[in-house]
């Protein structure tokens, strides 16, 4: 019983985050899905992203304004991946790679150059390359923390609503739609005249930008920003996106509108959010989370195969 | 209106696998030329085309389309100019979009894209109606997924999307060769009437003899990346089968028996 209840008081924190990481989860869509790239950068653009809006704040910008500056921050973040892939031919996963521990330098500069903030708000001497660096916002006024879970989630909600709307829109218009066809086919879509290394650059400049974004709101309602934070964040973004799918296919057999299925997606992220905060409250080590979430992504990528070999095996022994 | 002048291309230059795929090529067609090209494999048939469509660069030589010189315009700029179906159904379409989309993309052939709507309801209209001349009842499922059709169906839709622009240029890469002989058929016939009505220049691969010498102005044989006969006309109307089989063999010395040409005359 008691279990139950920390259960349900902690629900208005899984939704938050789940909203977070729901952003996090459709920038990560765009490349996964759409543009048919596995894009690693995220794990470090998130981080850009929490940085970028950290210092902002320190330096007293406006807390929503921080989070519009975070996402440039990001779009910048995936154009250096775009460059990687593109220009120089890099393969896609490598180019992640790449960017990824190119920004990490990049990150550590930004949080590092300036002094950083405890959370009482004295100023401490900067300690260069330290891997917990780490700059506290909660003195500040912010659009969302954590202390109050409620507002968090409300504003979290705004956001996933409006960015759906703003993708949906977009991928119905005559650029989205080049977007698509290069991620669906390149070489038909060089053939009918789509610059597929442009779009490839600016889809995943406009993924990570969201992903910096989804970085921005997070470092708002954890109080800062730091380092470690994005290691492995790829997959709980993957996590977040096959769940969806596969719920989303469950509930449409016929399949489902574009607005649908990238709601789902953000559902799927407030599952992956109930799993972790169901983990951390049984008592598991949240350490366990990451191999709980390979587990995870690692079931429903493979799935459908399963099932699909299964299915030839039935209607054999049925012949 | 396309000028090829000396075009040159080798594969894997300097390695033992070296291929001289085109060598020196040069080619001018006149506005509704329809030219149908033969050759064995490794003639060099594709390569010519991928040089007119920038698929791949050109070692050497030049490439003029009305004058223009393209030889450095990357592929998607070339698309501009011209229309392209490919041999395998696959390449032509984006399987995961929907056939009103996959035409919608190809009616911005060389436009600008910009933030107005990807497709009009009166584009769709416009579509069905266009789809409705082929009689495979595309018109009916239009928002369909691509990728539920067949491969016929899907090279009909490739076809129509390269012309639904008027191309300066069509270019047809064996475009029935992955297709069942009927469906071939479909497929050949619907391309004759859609050059006929639009009046296209047009360039077509085929590995059929009879389909060479039946469609189309001019003819032109490649073997060992040259063009090795080249006619036109009232020439090329009066050729049969056994001509073309023994112009290969003049050039070829007689030693083609085993190569795929003689397996579709």
């Amino acid at each position: 019983m008691d279990f139950l209840i920390s259960m349900f008081n902690s629900l208005p924190g899984v939704a938050a985050e789940g909203l977070f990481y729901g952003i996090f989860a459709l920038g990560v869509y765009i490349t996964y899905k759409i543009l048919d790239v596995a894009d690693l950068t995220v794990d470090a653009s998130i981080v850009t992203g929490c940085a970028v809006t950290t210092i902002c704040i320190l330096y007293g910008v406006n807390s929503l304004v921080a989070v519009f500056i975070a996402f440039l921050a990001g779009m910048i973040a995936g154009a250096l991946t775009g460059f990687f892939h593109t220009f120089l031919k890099i393969p896609a996963i490598l180019a992640g790679i790449l960017s990824q521990f190119s920004l990490y330098t990049i990150n550590m500069i930004i949080m590092g150059m300036q002094s950083y903030l405890d959370t009482t708000g004295t100023t401490k001497a900067l300690i260069p390359m330290s891997p917990t660096a780490y700059a506290s916002v909660s003195k500040f006024s912010l659009i969302v923390s954590s202390r109050d879970k409620i507002s968090a989630m409300v504003v979290g909600f705004v956001f996933v609503i409006a960015i759906i709307a703003l993708l949906y829109w977009f991928f119905g218009t005559e650029f989205g739609c080049s977007l698509r066809a290069t991620g669906a086919n390149p070489k038909m879509a060089r053939a009918q005249g789509i610059n597929t290394n442009f779009a490839t650059v600016f889809g995943l400049m406009f993924s990570n930008g969201f992903v910096a974004l989804a970085g921005g709101l997070l470092a708002q309602y954890t109080g800062g920003s730091n380092i470690t934070f994005g290691a492995g964040a790829i997959v709980i973004g993957l996590a977040s996106v096959v769940i969806g799918e596969v719920l989303c296919s469950a509930f449409f057999k016929k399949g489902a509108n574009f607005a649908v299925r990238l709601t789902f997606v953000v559902v799927g992220s407030l599952i992956y959010s109930l799993i972790k905060r169901f983990v951390i409250n049984v008592g598991l080590d949240t350490n366990f989370l990451k191999l709980i979430s390979a587990v995870i992504v690692a079931i429903f990528l493979s799935a459908p195969n399963f099932k699909n070999s299964f299915v030839r095996k039935g209607t054999k022994k049925g012949a | 209106m396309l000028e090829l002048k000396n075009v040159c291309k080798t594969f894997y230059a300097g390695t033992v696998n070296e291929r001289v795929a085109l060598n020196d090529v040069s080619l001018t067609l006149s506005d509704g030329d329809v030219v149908t090209i033969i050759g064995g494999n490794g003639a060099g048939k594709s390569t010519l085309l991928n040089m007119v469509s920038g698929t791949l660069p050109v070692d050497a030589g030049q490439v003029l389309i009305d004058g223009v010189d393209i030889t450095n315009y990357p592929e998607h700029k070339r698309a501009k100019f011209l229309g392209r179906v490919f041999q395998d159904p696959m390449t032509g379409t984006a399987a995961s979009m929907g056939i009103d989309e996959n035409l919608a993309l190809a009616l911005r052939r060389g436009k600008h894209r910009g933030l107005g709507w990807g497709i009009t309801k009166k584009e769709r209209a416009e579509f069905s109606k266009r789809l409705e001349e082929f009689g495979l009842g595309l018109e009916s499922r239009i928002t369909a997924k691509v990728g539920l059709l067949s491969g016929g169906q899907r090279q009909v839709l490739t076809l129509l999307m390269a012309t639904l622009k008027k191309p300066k240029l069509l270019l047809l890469d064996e475009h029935t060769a992955a297709l069942d002989p009927k469906t071939a058929k479909i497929v050949l016939e619907a391309t004759d009437k859609i050059i006929r009505e639009d009046n296209l220049t047009a360039m077509m691969i085929t590995h059929n003899m009879h389909d060479a010498i039946t469609y189309g102005n001019r003819l032109i044989m490649m073997m060992d990346g040259r063009i090795i006969y080249d006619v036109a006309g009232e020439e090329k109307k009066s050729l049969t089968v056994p001509d073309l089989l023994k112009k290969f063999e003049e050039y070829s010395g007689g030693s083609f028996a085993n190569d795929r040409m003689m397996l579709s005359k």
